[in-house]
């Protein structure tokens, strides 16, 4: 594989890659470097990853799956991440989710087809005190109303 | 560079004074809760404005740490450092920004905000792991080491022995804060009998469990108390390297435990001979992925070690082959953040708070349908009703309390009539649910228990890690028994089905996840069985 080093995106993952010195423990670092980085974690760069590990791809691929944090697909320009702790729960999270995925036609996980919103879930925030929570473009609402939650995510669209 | 208490003590002093050059303070909680609701702007506002109105010489503007009110966000205090008074306001706004310039000529225009410290949600805490939250700024080392930080550490090396150490916590009767209960002592001192070249020392801040955010509160408001416990581990147990497992999900506390630990070696209180005694201590932050099995402790390292998080069968114990093979001590933030002050104040006096076998305080995470939601910290042994009622104020809106919930997907609900029940290891395991980490959400009667159970199922079953099959399978089809049961379509047999398949999952999964799913089921079961029985489908 022709070394894509060229991208200075690429330089921060290798960065992180000689901070720990190559060594095997270093993948779930690196993978978080290299989502942070990229948005999302695509094949091209787990195969650099796992030559540069000297790891088999399949390990790369298998620990990129098994984590919820990381992310195989691009994120929408914009996310709303709503939060299903049991805090959440109890006051009645479940219905802002199914109000938003009926609203705008995706289910929680997904991305529109045209790539503007990401619908996901969180399985906990540590904000239990603010219950229920969702997550807009990395702000963190609390105290939320079904009606509030619509009427912000048709805002964040606009 | 510090080399010994002497030179702590100084700077400690130092500090001090240099605190003391405004006679006032105002401190802004920039915990989750009140970020969320724009304290950080607030913060930087007053900040820019106390230097533009000159009020900065008598008032120094503050960030700390969660002060535990966290439904009456954002919470300010002001501290007359002369008069060692502290002022609580409450729900302040942005709208409040103002008022804060014309505080120091009339403290009354802040009035309506100010909160009662006399009730009992302050009164019947009592604060040893949270003394610091809302009060230090967790970027600041100096302001750790002013606050009597890393006293204990330096007292260690310099009086104690790492056996008298670990006699000093055995006799402090603390035990594992992640909610298992284990003697910290004891876990101390297998590993410290093992012979090896090489041992670790791991906290674990992964709190994966839905409904808990003690152990970010403890990251982000005091970092440093969550270091000092591990270096004191390390000596204790011989080991020369840390590292703090914590969520990705958690950033403002990775955040934080990056610049404390990067303080911590300009200093000389991280890497090689801490103050000339000739022991060396290194701790590193590693990210989790969100996944809540990783809580588990061979799950923990091998995702440490940079693998998918299965767990493994024990033995070996962690005690004999943990990260990487070699001897590993791994509590919880918590338990760790007990540590400088069993060292700093001795056993005995740690031993005499909370009862005989569960000694010391626990965190809370007050959720749910309560009026006071947020931190607390209570002494071991207080019940139920007084941490329901005095302290977090009661249940919210109209309905009556139904059920309270503790110890997460692994633990169980308590019902309404057994509000008599002590919060200790061991009286809570009687009830059929377990400390837990410290998350307790309330439930008034608009929950239904059976979707509380189908809940935590379906939260189990989606967390399983798929090795062993009695996880992998069983907790599926409890949750599809359990659908079948709230569609009222359940049969009696069904019923039968969902007892013993319970059993099953408890008593053969390979590793605490597996073990503990049926547990939301079965303490439902025990104490709501008629919620069960409306939902068989009797023709």
């Amino acid at each position: 594989m022709a070394p894509p080093i060229k991208d200075d995106r690429y330089k921060q993952v290798e960065k992180t890659m000689k901070k720990l010195s190559y060594d095997r423990s270093a993948l779930i670092e690196t993978l978080h470097t290299a989502q942070e980085t990229f948005g999302y974690l695509e094949n091209e760069t787990l195969k650099f990853i796992a030559k540069r590990l000297k790891l088999p791809f399949s390990k790369v691929y298998g620990v990129a799956t098994f984590y919820h944090y990381f992310r195989l697909k691009p994120k929408g320009e914009h996310t709303c991440v709503v939060c299903t702790g049991t805090a959440c729960y109890v006051k009645g999270s479940q219905e802002i989710l199914q109000t938003l995925e009926k609203r705008f036609a995706i289910k929680a996980g997904e991305t529109s087809e045209d790539g503007i919103l990401s619908l996901l879930t969180a399985r906990c925030v540590g904000s239990c005190s603010l219950a229920p929570v969702v997550i807009f473009d990395n702000k963190t609402q609390g105290k939320l109303t079904v009606q509030e939650a619509k009427t912000i995510v048709e805002e964040l669209l606009k | 560079m510090i080399e010994n208490i002497e030179e702590l003590q100084e700077l400690a002093n130092k500090k001090r004074c240099t605190l003391q050059n405004s006679p006032q303070e105002i401190r802004i909680c920039t915990g989750s809760s009140c970020a969320s609701l724009g304290s950080d702007i607030l913060q930087k506002e007053l900040k820019k404005n106390f230097k533009l109105q000159k009020l900065d010489e008598k008032c120094t503007i503050k960030s700390v740490g969660c002060s535990g009110l966290c439904s009456e966000a954002i919470m300010v205090s002001h501290y007359d450092k002369e008069k060692k008074q502290e002022t609580l306001y409450a729900n302040i706004t942005a709208e409040d920004t103002e008022k804060f310039y014309l505080y120091e000529k009339n403290s009354a225009v802040l009035e309506d905000k100010k909160v009662d410290t006399s009730t009992h949600f302050f009164s019947k805490q009592h604060k040893i792991v949270l003394e610091n939250a809302g009060k230090l700024d967790p970027n600041d080392i100096e302001d750790y080491i002013a606050h009597d930080g890393y006293v204990a550490l330096f007292k260690a090396l310099e009086d104690f022995t790492p056996v008298e150490l670990i006699q000093e916590i055995k006799q402090s009767g603390l035990r594992g804060r992640g909610g298992g209960g284990y003697p910290t002592g004891l876990k101390w001192e297998t590993v410290s009998k093992v012979e090896s070249t090489q041992k670790y020392i791991i906290c674990n801040g992964d709190e994966g469990d839905p409904g808990a955010f003690m152990d970010r509160a403890i990251m982000e408001a005091d970092p440093h108390r969550v270091l000092e416990g591990m270096l004191l581990a390390g000596y204790g147990c011989g080991a020369s390297k840390g590292y703090i497992y914590v969520r990705a999900e958690y950033p403002v506390a990775v955040e934080k435990l990056q610049k404390a630990i990067k303080q911590c070696k300009k200093l000389g209180i991280l890497g090689q001979n801490i103050a000339l005694s000739g022991f060396s201590f290194d701790i590193e932050v590693r990210l989790g992925g969100g996944a809540f099995v990783c809580g588990e402790a061979t799950a923990l390292i091998r995702s440490i070690e940079g693998n998918r998080g299965n767990p493994r069968q024990k033995p070996p114990h962690l005690s004999d082959a943990g990260l990487f093979g070699e001897p590993t001590v791994l509590n919880n933030v918590e338990t760790f953040a007990n540590i400088a002050p069993i060292v700093k104040n001795g056993a005995a006096w740690f031993a005499s708070i909370g009862t005989k076998t569960s000694t010391g305080t626990k965190v809370f995470a007050l959720s749910g349908n309560i009026k006071n939601t947020g931190l607390v910290e209570v002494p071991m042994g207080i019940s139920l009703e007084e941490l329901i009622y005095d302290i977090g104020g009661g249940v919210s809106g109209t309905q009556k309390l139904k059920a309270i919930q503790t110890g997460g997907p692994s633990g169980g609900c308590i019902p309404a009539s057994m509000m008599d029940v002590l919060v200790d290891y061991d009286s809570l395991k009687k009830v059929g649910s377990i400390m837990g980490s410290g998350g307790l959400i309330v439930m008034d009667e608009s929950v239904s228990m059976l979707e509380v159970a189908h809940f935590f199922m379906d939260f189990c079953q989606s967390e399983s890690c798929g090795k062993c099959v009695p996880c992998r399978v069983g907790t599926v089809e409890l949750r599809d028994l359990l659908d079948k049961f709230i569609a009222q379509t359940a049969t009696k047999e069904d019923f039968e089905l969902l007892k013993s398949l319970c059993e099953v999952v408890k008593e053969s999964s390979l590793c605490g996840l597996g073990q503990s799913a049926p547990n939301p089921v079965m303490s439902t079961l025990h104490y709501f069985e008629e919620e069960y029985l409306q939902g068989i489908y009797d023709d």
